[in-house]
């Protein structure tokens, strides 16, 4: 990899600060997509900003509606602990390996906003909040396209604040080599009605409103039955087709919509 | 920019040089000479290059050594007692869980790891663990075998 200077930052101001005042700086999560860029020299950062020293982003607190997760929180924490969404826990359970849910983050993870990553169907499908240093921002305006989001500049996300569901549960098709979803369907019952959101098929997470509208009249799966969803502009590669990746996506949904209800 | 960091390695306390773009596991391998932890893909994938970073099983290939600086790293080499094996070691040796030995030292370090949240895993649960730590020679059948019995040997109650 490329040369850079190295940081650690010691609390969430000094983090931003820092990114602040370095010229083409970026953040260090848990690095398990970064340092693999930066070894296939596919990024030059001047400065890296660790932030795996900041403790304040390592909180998590629960009460009877809402869960909120800080961004540094290892995805292995997040599948052991015991809290109001078994969904949320079985999604970050399935995140790559053991060794890499050791060290990748939920704040590295959406930030990085991979169109094939879990947690964002888990943020949109629950209608999540992001938290950062400077705003909130509701999940269904975070992810914007591939490896987009809303985030600006050295604006660094320091929590997600999860609505507890009536029901949920995440489904995913994962790629064999990589645990990667091919793709991946998060379907909640939530306060604000149902969602379904999809990730690995398009550019980005999305949502099928037909699906939400059928399962507002029924929540089963036969009620997703009859709903095709268009392989237009789906993703299409050596590991899926997109006309494959729109099929999995109603196998997906109908499956998640049965552990709901399990 | 060359610089000199310290951590605890096996219980030492160990410094070196390196640069902020040095891998911990080439730290290890090369500037500590701790050559039992191996890198096989170097993409993260394989689970040769597996330590305990404050006890946690990381990929070392995926750390860089400065973020390591300050911390707890135990590797291959720092889990038998003088000539005594580590039980899970000696249940390899017996299992016979090692071919060509290069993904042994990643495989103990990652099943360490599972025992540790699990002292009683299950043949599934523990190919299931396995998932990140990979065997050229395909030998996983007595790998697994291998972490089974160590589970058993190091159970509560036992040695």
């Amino acid at each position: 990899m490329y040369a850079f200077r190295y940081h650690r930052a010691g609390s969430i101001d000094e983090a931003v600060r820092l990114h602040g005042n370095c010229e083409d700086p970026g953040y260090l999560a848990g690095g398990h997509t970064l340092l693999p860029t930066l070894k296939m020299r596919l990024a030059q950062p001047s400065d890296l900003i660790d932030l795996g020293a900041i403790d304040a982003l390592k909180h998590t607190s629960a009460d009877t509606d809402t869960l909120t997760i800080g961004a540094g929180v290892r995805h292995n924490d997040v599948a052991r602990m015991t809290h109001p969404i078994p969904a949320l826990a079985g999604l970050a359970g399935e995140i790559g390996d053991f060794q890499v849910r050791n060290r990748g983050t939920l704040g590295g993870s959406i930030a990085n906003a991979d169109p094939a990553a879990d947690y964002p169907a888990a943020l949109v499908g629950l209608g999540a909040t992001i938290l950062t240093d400077r705003r909130q921002i509701a999940a269904d305006d975070f992810f914007v396209d591939l490896f987009e989001t809303a985030l600006e500049q050295g604006e660094l996300v320091t929590s997600v604040a999860f609505p507890a569901p009536r029901r949920a549960a995440y489904m995913k098709f994962p790629n064999p080599a990589s645990r990667y979803a091919i793709v991946g369907v998060f379907v909640a019952w939530t306060a604000s009605g149902m969602r379904v959101a999809v990730t690995g098929a398009g550019a980005s997470v999305f949502r099928v409103a037909d699906m939400e509208e059928a399962l507002a009249r029924d929540f089963s799966p036969e009620a997703l039955a009859d709903i095709q969803v268009s392989e237009d502009g789906l993703n299409s590669d050596i590991h899926a087709t997109s006309d494959y990746r729109a099929h999995l996506v109603s196998v997906m949904a109908r499956r998640a919509v049965a552990i709901a209800n399990a | 920019m060359t610089i000199t960091i310290s951590m605890t390695v096996n219980g030492e306390e160990r410094s070196g040089l390196c640069e902020e773009r040095t891998l911990l596991v080439t730290f290890l391998r090369e500037t500590l000479r701790l050559t039992g932890t191996h890198v096989g893909c170097d993409t993260s994938q394989c689970g040769a290059c597996v330590v305990h970073l404050d006890g946690d099983s990381v990929k070392a290939c995926t750390l860089l050594a400065v973020q390591a600086a300050g911390r707890d790293v135990t590797t291959i080499e720092g889990i038998a007692d003088g000539d005594t094996l580590h039980p899970m070691q000696q249940a390899f040796h017996e299992n016979h869980g090692l071919q060509c030995g290069f993904c042994t030292p990643g495989m103990i370090m990652s099943a360490l790891d599972l025992l540790k949240h699990n002292n009683s895993p299950t043949e599934r649960e523990i190919r299931e663990h396995l998932e990140g730590n990979f065997c050229r020679c395909t030998g996983y059948h007595n790998i697994v075998r291998s972490i089974a019995a160590a589970a058993d040997m190091m159970a509560p109650g036992k040695a």
